[in-house]
């Protein structure tokens, strides 16, 4: 009972922490931006500090709650990822959310809320622990979606995440019960012995098929990612960010852990599934990114293309793959948020009114944002020296090795489209000038500032001295048991 | 196998309770209508539109997600306190966790004003 | 203290970084504390580590910082590596670094404050580099520091970029040098291919263990290597960088261009010696490459008349020693005419420098004369450098240059890997290059300090002695110059007694390559008087054509009486001109031809076409988007079904 509360004591002091944070929001009102943010900050670092000390203090491979819940290598890592991603997307709202008038208390309380489901979802070992937690991310960012209530683009992102939301939970977990129906279990381990001693039955192939459908939903593969252009353009822009990166990330931990750890007996059959799901995901966001002038719903999907490479890593499967998907998404989070970050910036002219052609001539009055934003973009594309393409070379090589050389033809492919409009906006900000009376300038949004600053450094940092973070997300995958 | 019987019984049983309940109406009363007799009825006042015409305020709904979230609480607070001595101690503590943060979440509707009738 | 090794380069990276960090807005006493402390404290630590290692009988420590790059199966560390060769280079690289830093303080002072600092943190930038270059336990760190020195000489030579000629005059050093790196690189390449490794430990006890595995691979990698060393070193025919880099501000000609960054070639080649003497075809390249270098450089600086281009080219032909050295197989010879040359050459830069700095900025020799009175310090300190340089005893150069001589005429007489004839032909240009050296040295002080002052009488009423932070720096330099030839006396000087200290530390990492039939004493005695005559004649000749009532009308008689060949030598043979017809713009033509034919029409067709279906492309994704959620969750549905299908079937 003592080493189960342990495990769980960071969700255990982030959900508590959170409530404060709703409480205390309600008694201040919306004045005191700065002492909640500050809160909800210190909040997440205490948590990451308790993170560790239960890390130190418990079995890497011991299974708690009845065998529902661990605490290994691959959950902390997602853990202090999804913490990561927390404390930035808080520093980044700051000013946005000062500037636009809208209450800190609730947002920063459904952002830890959300935090403390991806984190269950990562240490999740049993179907309903992973579902649980994943309604819990969920649920919060359907508000979070739609919080800025003054604008119509925010309430139309909410109800459609909702509603699709709803339709995918209830697909996945039509597919869960198909799967308990066919093998009698929710735990991964019993399910993956279940599953290796006797011929599936079509029950539980359906099954997987609609758990791959649901998963897919979260990470916004095709053909599940219809919602996310407009939501991703209709949220707030720092919950973009935010759901960009953190709750992709979680489901992408989810996604690992479900089926290369207990449904690995029926690789042969959902292998395809995904590799083709990943192919077009990949050649889906790209193509599509091509046309778009709104940076948002380019950010999209863009964000979808991204989806389909790390599916790469995950279809390539074993230690070296799912090594590249952890690392993969670090690099991610720090690219994107850095990105949104900038977007932020630019925010200035109304809710959400940024064409690419307000880029033009950034560089000349904003040679540092715009530089960072130079970074980003050639992360993103996959250019070195930035992390993005330490990110790419290792999840195609483990791809390769693995022996999927079509699907990384398609990623390559696809990675040399996509630096079209990543460039357009590099172009704009760098070799035109802007037209019109009124050019785009930046807001003075100071934490945003060194939000970007901390993310382009790290973009660099980790593009350069790819060595000790690839240990660590190799330290982390390398006890690919996940069960 | 044998486990499930006594859900599809429940099932059955669900299923036929109203079926039943309808046919001894049906059969049993009588069948004289009038107009007033076939309008709804809504605690004797008369009606002043088409249901269809006629949009509910939010706060209908608001009401009905904050009772269906203490309703859920009652559910939930049944089985524990049938038994509650054999889950002693360690389910008293678990039953304050969980009304704690129903608490908070009441305290939060409260504060909000998610409970006042404007 | 040697686990601490890794501080020698993060001392003066984190003085740049604490520079570039304060935005340049720091004032001139925190950027010299920065600045000049970071170098002090570089130097400091290399004193303690020094003094340690100098009890380890030349043992080699090797660092492993961190792991840089792992891929697959290539796994660079970044890794240092002290071993006697990195010692003597660290030695003079921080000790002179640090004199030229503090000579900066005084040299840079009428700067602003942002290029002041500015200038010191591309200083430090560059002391990191060059750490990083000598202590680099494996090519691809070396490549990093290589590339590093590069990147702080292009900026340091476009110093003052806002000048048309130095902006040009850094493009073109860098330029040049990416050339010389490209063989670098591919020898690097080919190092891993051929040896599974780019560790200098790891790659010479290969080649130690199994010679004729390698047999094949030996010279062609010793040959690329040797491409990066030419373009680095400013030999033929990669040299004509470094006289425009003289653009620079004259403390980093003297740091960079003349004592640390340009012999960085010559320390690879000597780093690799193990690669090196292998291949007897390299090495004879190396020789040749070298020595007519030296004689071909140092017949341009006769016809100079900026003070700096003379030692320029001087450098130029010095570093052709050093290689003809190295080619002969006097690896640790070749180091030693590194070691002091950084000494006399930085002097006589920091000389340059302080003439140039009491003349307001003028240059050209034909308007100075008779400053010795004025600068005594600058004279006196320039003098003794040049006797060092000219190699007269007992002065340092004399010792490296005799060594040098010597051991290319053992060369030759020995028949070193049956070339003999060609190492003997070597030695004679080296020779003659030696008259040359010492006839446009004292030309040079002979224009500049003795005679009539030349200029105008407000320059000659200006001409004052530089402060104590210029003056010092050269005095500790002159000192130098005289002195550090005693650390390597050849065995011939003292009668068969090794006393040789150089050469024995450094053995154990570059052994010379000995020929079998060594000269006779007599005849080593002989080419000693030979050298040493032979450098006092030109002394002797520059002080008839130059001083006296006699002064400039003979060499004005020789220049009417053959005047192509006087414009052939004062336009440096032409070669700038011809490189531009030969290269420069034919590339213009390719690049304007593959900008216009092959860009415009060819990629950017094709291109233009794919970019145009896949906009079409996008365009009908864009039309699947309808935004209605009902669509949209039929699209999902759909998803689902096929997705049950698929698994189904």
């Amino acid at each position: 009972m003592r080493a189960d509360l342990i495990a769980l004591l960071p969700e255990l002091m982030l959900a508590t922490l959170a409530m404060a944070v709703l409480l205390a929001g309600l008694a201040s009102g919306k004045a005191r931006h700065g002492l909640l943010g500050a809160g909800a900050v210190l909040a997440l670092a205490a948590t990451g500090v308790t993170l560790w000390l239960a890390a130190g203090a418990t079995d890497p491979g011991a299974h708690f709650f009845s065998g529902m819940f661990v605490l290994d290598h691959f959950a902390i890592f997602f853990k202090a990822l999804f913490l990561l991603t927390a404390a930035l997307v808080v520093l980044l709202s700051h000013d946005y959310l000062k500037r636009n008038d809208y209450r800190p208390g609730e947002y920063l309380a459904l952002v830890m809320f959300a935090t403390v489901g991806m984190m269950t979802m990562a240490s999740g070992v049993n179907l309903a622990v992973i579902y649980v937690g994943l309604e819990l991310m969920a649920l919060s960012t359907y508000i979070l979606a739609g919080y800025f209530r003054r604008e119509v683009k925010s309430h139309e992102a909410a109800a459609k995440y909702f509603v699709l939301g709803a339709m995918s939970s209830g697909i996945l977990l039509y597919g869960l019960s198909l799967i308990y129906g066919a093998t009698g279990t929710l735990d991964l381990a019993t399910l993956a012995r279940v599953l290796a001693s006797a011929k599936p039955g079509p029950s539980a192939l359906v099954g997987v098929a609609l758990l791959a459908c649901g998963f897919l939903f979260k990470v916004a593969a095709v053909p599940f990612h219809v919602w996310t252009p407009d939501v991703y353009e209709g949220a707030p822009t720092p919950i973009t960010a935010f759901m960009s990166v953190g709750p992709k990330a979680a489901a992408f931990a989810m996604f690992l852990r479900v089926f290369i750890g207990g449904l690995a007996p029926l690789a042969a059959s959902w292998i395809w599934l995904v590799g083709v799901a990943a192919a077009l995901t990949m050649i889906w966001g790209n193509v599509a990114a091509l046309t778009q002038d709104n940076v948002k719903r380019m950010l999209a999907y863009s964000s979808i293309a991204h989806a389909g490479y790390a599916l790469v890593g995950l279809v390539a499967g074993g230690p070296a793959g799912v090594n590249s998907v952890l690392f993969y998404m670090l690099v991610y989070t720090v690219t994107n948020i850095g990105a949104f970050g900038f977007v932020i910036l630019l925010e200035s002219r109304g809710y959400a009114g940024e064409t690419v052609a307000d880029y033009a001539g950034l560089a000349r009055r904003h040679p540092a944002a715009a530089f960072g934003m130079l970074l980003f973009m050639l992360s993103l594309g996959g250019i070195p020296p930035t992390a993005g393409f330490m990110g790419k070379l290792y999840l195609f090589a483990a791809a390769v090795n693995a022996g999927y050389v079509w699907l990384v033809v398609v990623a390559v492919l696809m990675s040399a489209v996509s630096l079209y409009y990543y460039l357009r906006i590099v172009l704009q900000m760098y070799l035109r000038e802007g037209d019109g009376a009124e050019p785009a300038t930046l807001v003075a949004a100071p934490w945003t500032e060194r939000v970007i600053w901390a993310c382009g450094v790290a973009v660099l940092v980790i593009g350069l001295l790819p060595a000790p973070f690839l240990a660590a997300a190799r330290a982390m995958a390398g006890a690919v048991g996940l069960l | 196998m044998n486990a499930y019987i006594p859900v599809l019984l429940f099932i059955v049983i669900a299923i036929a309770f109203p079926l039943i309940t309808f046919v001894f109406a049906w059969i049993l009363r009588a069948g004289r209508y009038d107009p007033i007799k076939l309008e709804p009825y809504e605690c004797g006042n008369p009606i002043t539109s088409e249901a269809h015409d006629y949009r509910f305020s939010v706060r209908y709904y608001l009401i009905a997600v904050l009772f269906v979230v203490f309703d859920v609480e009652t559910v939930f607070l049944f089985p524990w306190a049938v038994m509650f001595r054999k889950l002693a101690l360690f389910g008293f503590v678990e039953m304050l966790v969980f009304i704690g943060i129903l608490v908070v979440g009441y305290v939060y509707a409260w504060r909000r004003g998610a409970l006042q009738w404007v | 203290m040697l686990d601490l090794l890794w501080l020698v380069p993060a001392l003066p990276l984190a003085g740049a970084l604490a520079l570039l960090a304060g935005a340049l807005r720091f004032g001139k006493r925190t950027t010299t504390a920065i600045g000049v402390g970071s170098a002090g404290l570089t130097l400091a630590a290399v004193a303690a580590i020094l003094v340690q290692y100098a009890g380890m009988h030349g043992e080699t420590v090797a660092r492993h910082v961190f792991n840089w790059i792992s891929a697959g199966d290539v796994t660079v560390d970044f890794a240092l590596r002290l071993d006697p060769l990195s010692a003597v280079m660290l030695s003079f690289v921080t000790l002179v670094g640090f004199v030229i830093h503090v000579y900066s303080i005084g040299y840079m002072h009428t700067e602003g404050d942002r290029a002041y600092a500015r200038f010191f943190a591309y200083l430090n930038l560059f002391m990191f580099a060059m750490l990083t270059l000598v202590l680099g336990a494996n090519l691809v760190v070396m490549f990093i520091g290589w590339e590093g020195v590069g990147l702080c000489s292009y900026l340091l030579i476009g110093f003052y970029f806002d000048k048309e000629y130095c902006a040009a005059a850094g493009i073109k050093a860098f330029v040049v040098n990416r050339i010389g790196d490209f063989g670098f690189l591919l020898a690097i390449f080919w190092a891993f291919k051929v040896f599974g490794t780019v560790d200098f430990a790891g790659m010479a006890t290969a080649l130690a263990a199994d010679p004729g595995r390698y047999a094949a691979a030996v010279t062609p990698i010793a040959l690329l290597l040797f491409v990066g060393a030419i373009g680095k070193s400013a030999q033929l025919p990669l040299y004509v960088w470094l006289p425009d880099a003289m653009a620079g501000p004259t403390p980093v000609s003297a740091l960079i261009h003349a004592a640390t960054m340009v012999t960085a070639g010559v320390y690879m080649v000597v780093r690799c010696n193990f690669i090196y003497r292998l291949s007897p075809t390299a090495m004879l390249v190396v020789a040749a490459v070298g020595g007519v270098t030296a004689i071909f450089a140092a017949t341009i600086g006769l016809a100079q008349n900026d003070i700096k281009k003379v030692l320029a080219y001087s450098t130029v032909s010095q570093l052709g020693y050093m290689f003809l050295a190295a080619g002969a197989g006097a690896f640790a010879g070749g180091i030693f005419h590194v070691f002091t040359h950084a000494f006399f050459k930085a002097c006589l830069f920091l000389g340059a420098g302080s003439v140039i700095h009491a003349c307001s900025g003028e240059q050209d020799m034909r308007r100075m004369g008779g400053l010795a009175k004025k600068i005594p310090v600058t004279y006196w300190t320039f003098m003794v450098a040049t006797l060092a340089l000219c190699g007269i005893p007992p002065f340092a150069g004399f010792f490296s240059k005799d060594e040098i001589l010597g051991r290319v005429f053992a060369a030759g007489a020995g028949n070193l890997n049956g070339f003999g004839a060609s190492y003997l032909v070597l030695w004679a240009l080296g020779l003659a290059a030696a008259f040359l050296t010492a006839f446009y040295m004292f030309r040079a002080v002979y224009m500049t300090f003795h005679g009539e002052f030349r200029g105008t009488p407000e320059q000659w009423h200006h001409v004052h002695e530089s402060p104590g932070t210029m003056t010092w720096p050269l005095k500790i330099l002159a000192a130098g110059s005289a002195l550090v030839g005693l650390l390597g006396v050849g065995t011939a000087i003292t009668f068969g007694t090794d006393l040789n200290w150089f050469e024995s530390f450094l053995h154990r990492v570059a052994p010379t390559v000995e020929v079998e039939h060594a000269p006779a004493l007599a005849t080593e005695w002989v080419l000693i008087l030979l050298s040493v005559a032979v450098a006092l004649a030109g002394i002797l000749l520059a002080r008839r054509f130059y001083s006296g009532a006699e002064a400039f009308a003979a060499p004005q008689r020789m220049a009417e009486r053959a005047p192509a060949v006087y414009a052939a030598v004062a336009n440096k043979y032409y070669v700038d001109e011809a490189y531009d017809r030969a290269v420069v713009r034919p590339l213009g033509k390719l690049a304007r031809f593959s900008w216009k034919g092959i860009d415009t029409i060819a990629i950017d067709g094709t291109l233009n076409a794919s970019a145009f279906f896949t906009e079409i492309a996008g365009d009908l994704l864009r039309f699947l988007q309808t935004g209605n959620v009902r669509n949209y969750a039929l699209f999902v549905l759909c998803g689902a079904l096929a997705a049950a299908a698929w698994l189904l079937l």
